[in-house]
């Protein structure tokens, strides 16, 4: 199934990549196992200067393994990757001085104040921010002088992120910036996200929030199972789902006698076999509702049916009337914009959080 | 910023010892605890002097002649109240006298009451009229240097340059590894050798502290001898704990998490702690063992240590325990830069 969607990928057209020729960071053919799991299998990727570029994906995607193997911190087993024009076996010295890294559950010793811990990390590069830019930058003026344990989890997120930029670097690579904080700490690492990329950073961050990838990115590559599975704009990205928005609905039995007669046996998807989320049984033909127009695609998952929908306001009603028709009663509807989740799901059959 | 403090290596050094510092347990274990098992020990084994025995005698002639001896301390007392005294143990014993003979009452079994009937019936003896036929002196000595607490001291040093080295590194190493700050700092610009050199160089600032308060509290209250020279005495400390600083980074060298370093600590220091002579000598264990006593760090750690404090022996006739301890310097040393960990 994957490799279907890759032959779609693959024909996506070249203007999805950014601007070739003034790349930050270009990665080809990048491979990586750790014993029998193929992390990275084969991802050619671009990003060009004052890109920020999101990697989405499931946890175990292949996100993590890539970025670090664009740090310096993993090798690969083939394949190439170039930052700034550098490479990591010739000029790794070089490039730590020139990127900055977040990383995914840095633990900064909790005894260590913030400014001390900035001033350790200012020390190790040779040109770069004062220590007051920097803890102005992650706007953590009132906590200068704190203890690092004594920090809520947002603020610990963003002292690891002005380590990240005490050496001002061109480059700037964030892992799973804002996994397992609150909404509000989320917003606020945003903000500074927005802020660093209005300054013109190049910035490539790994996420498994689809919001913040579409909130964030200038574009997204999906990843699953080491592979790139899409790769565009979010915009770009959400109209491959063939509709712009989600009208997602359960059905039950009518409790009149003669529904069962109304049934249409034929093309029909049983919602009922594999039933866990205690939702009633009804059988939908699936072809009276892919005839309606607007109605791009339909897929059924623990008895909610999914279609994306191109023309929501003229859909609908329609919709409702086929339901009717069949003889069946909604227990459940609701509709959404299209998000990467759904064109995530829309690849792959799964949902971005199901592992 | 000034130079200094850009200065990534002054940084990750001033880092380390304030870490240190702000570790609550750690400055118990360094400094206070040396301090109390030295207190504790030295109070317990102090050299007293010689007790006075309590005797009883029943004429006065006989008080008389015990009396005169410093040794003991004579009550006069009939043969009932002598009776009660000896059984409630206010007195050793009893010599019991009539006309020209004595009869001495004690409990055998007693060392002391022993000793007192020794005592006492030379001075009976003497009193009679006794000559002994062989002129005998005295010769005293109470000198410092030989007491326990002078031999406990150089071990206690060791113990401690031992357990600070080793657990400072391994601990911290590990717990920066466990915690993915290791990786993280390895994803910077940092030199690798500089981490592991702000390690040693903060050992030393601590060690400095940690060998005054030490020697400074055993040389006040004690008055343990320091024999040979300062200098040297400092050179043995500093390669000590370099050699144990250096086993800390093998241990550490390749342990995910606390408890696996913990294990690994308590299997190579336990022998030391046990057979390398920290409280009593290494001599005590059979001969078989003594090749591996004798190569063990700490050993030769404290052998240095009491060569130089206790009988003022010069570096330069130690070169077995200092080549024992460059040998375990630069080995583990070595191998752990080898197979350690970084992430």
């Amino acid at each position: 199934m994957v490799e279907r969607v890759r032959d779609r990928v693959d024909a996506d057209p070249d203007g999805a990549l950014g601007n070739t020729g003034n790349a930050a960071v270009r990665i080809r053919g990048l491979h990586k196992a750790f014993g029998d799991v193929r992390a990275v299998d084969g991802i050619d990727l671009e990003v060009g200067a004052g890109e920020c570029f999101g990697l989405l994906g499931p946890n175990g995607a292949g996100k993590t393994t890539t970025i670090e193997i664009c740090e310096g911190l993993t090798t690969p087993d083939a394949g190439s990757v170039e930052l700034l024009g550098r490479n990591w076996q010739q000029d790794a010295n070089e490039l730590r001085q020139l990127i900055g890294i977040q990383l995914q559950e840095t633990q900064f010793p909790e005894k260590l104040t913030v400014e001390e811990v900035l001033r350790l990390f200012r020390s190790f590069y040779r040109r770069g921010m004062t220590l007051d830019e920097a803890i102005a930058l992650a706007q953590l003026e009132e906590k200068r002088r704190a203890r690092v344990g004594g920090l809520s989890g947002g603020q610990k997120q963003r002292v690891a992120m002005a380590t990240a930029l005490v050496g001002d670097p061109e480059l700037l690579f964030l892992d799973e910036p804002t996994t397992g904080l609150d909404p509000q700490a989320r917003r606020h690492v945003w903000d500074l996200v927005e802020r660093l990329k209005q300054a013109g950073r190049t910035i490539i961050l790994t996420t498994h929030y689809m919001e913040e990838a579409e909130r964030l990115c200038d574009r997204v590559a999906i990843m699953d199972h080491g592979h790139v599975i899409a790769l565009g704009t979010p915009k770009e990205l959400i109209a491959m789902v063939g509709g712009e928005d989600i009208v997602e609905f359960a059905v039950g039995l009518k409790a009149t006698a003669d529904a069962s007669t109304t049934l249409a046996a034929k093309n029909a998807v049983n919602s009922a076999q594999d039933d866990s989320s205690g939702r009633e049984q009804g059988v939908v033909n699936v072809e009276m509702l892919k005839a309606i127009p607007g109605v791009q695609s339909h897929r059924v998952d623990e008895a909610l049916h999914q279609l994306s929908v191109s023309e929501l306001h003229t859909a609908v009603p329609q919709i409702f009337a086929a339901l009717e028709e069949q003889g069946l009663h909604l227990s459940e509807f609701r509709t959404h914009s299209a998000t990467l989740e759904d064109v995530f799901v829309r690849l792959t059959g799964r949902n971005l959080r199901d592992e | 910023m000034n130079r200094l403090e850009l200065s990534s290596l002054y940084q990750l050094t001033v880092t380390r010892f304030k870490l240190t510092l702000r570790e609550p347990e750690a400055i118990f274990w360094i400094f206070v605890f040396p301090i109390l098992l030295a207190l504790g020990l030295g109070i317990a084994f102090r050299n007293r002097p010689a007790d006075v025995l309590p005797v009883g005698a029943t004429t006065p002639q006989l008080v008389q002649a015990l009396a005169a001896d410093k040794g003991l301390r004579a009550t006069e007392m009939d043969e009932a109240a002598g009776g009660r005294a000896l059984a409630t143990g206010n007195i050793l014993l009893l010599a019991i006298g009539s006309g020209n003979s004595v009869v001495y009452r004690y409990d055998d079994t007693n060392p002391d009451a022993r000793t007192a009937r020794m005592i006492a019936d030379r001075d009976i003896q003497i009193a009679a009229g006794r000559h002994d036929p062989v002129e005998a002196g005295n010769q005293l000595m109470h000198e410092t240097g030989s007491r326990y607490i002078d031999f406990l001291v150089p071990g206690l040093l060791g113990m401690n340059l031992m357990g600070s080295a080793m657990w400072g590194l391994g601990f911290s190493i590990v717990d920066a590894r466990a915690k993915k700050l290791l990786k993280r700092m390895v994803a910077s610009p940092m030199p690798r050798w500089q981490y592991l050199a702000a390690y040693l160089l903060s050992r030393l600032i601590m060690l400095a502290i940690e060998v005054v308060v030490l020697l400074g509290f055993a040389w006040v209250v004690f008055g343990v001898p320091f024999r040979g020279r300062l200098v040297e005495l400092l050179l043995i400390c500093v390669l000590s704990s370099l050699t144990f600083s250096a086993l800390g980074l093998l241990v550490a060298s390749r342990a995910r998490t606390i408890e696996a370093v913990s294990g690994l600590m308590n299997v190579v220091m336990m022998p030391m702690w046990i057979m390398s002579g920290v409280f009593f000598s290494p001599s005590r264990f059979p001969a078989f063992l003594q090749p591996f006593v004798q190569a063990l760090p700490l050993t030769a750690a404290i052998s240095a240590i009491r060569g130089n404090m206790l009988q003022g022996i010069p570096l330069g006739h130690m070169m077995a325990p200092l080549a024992i301890l460059l040998v375990w310097c630069a080995v583990p040393f070595v191998v752990s830069l080898r197979i350690f960990r970084w992430r």
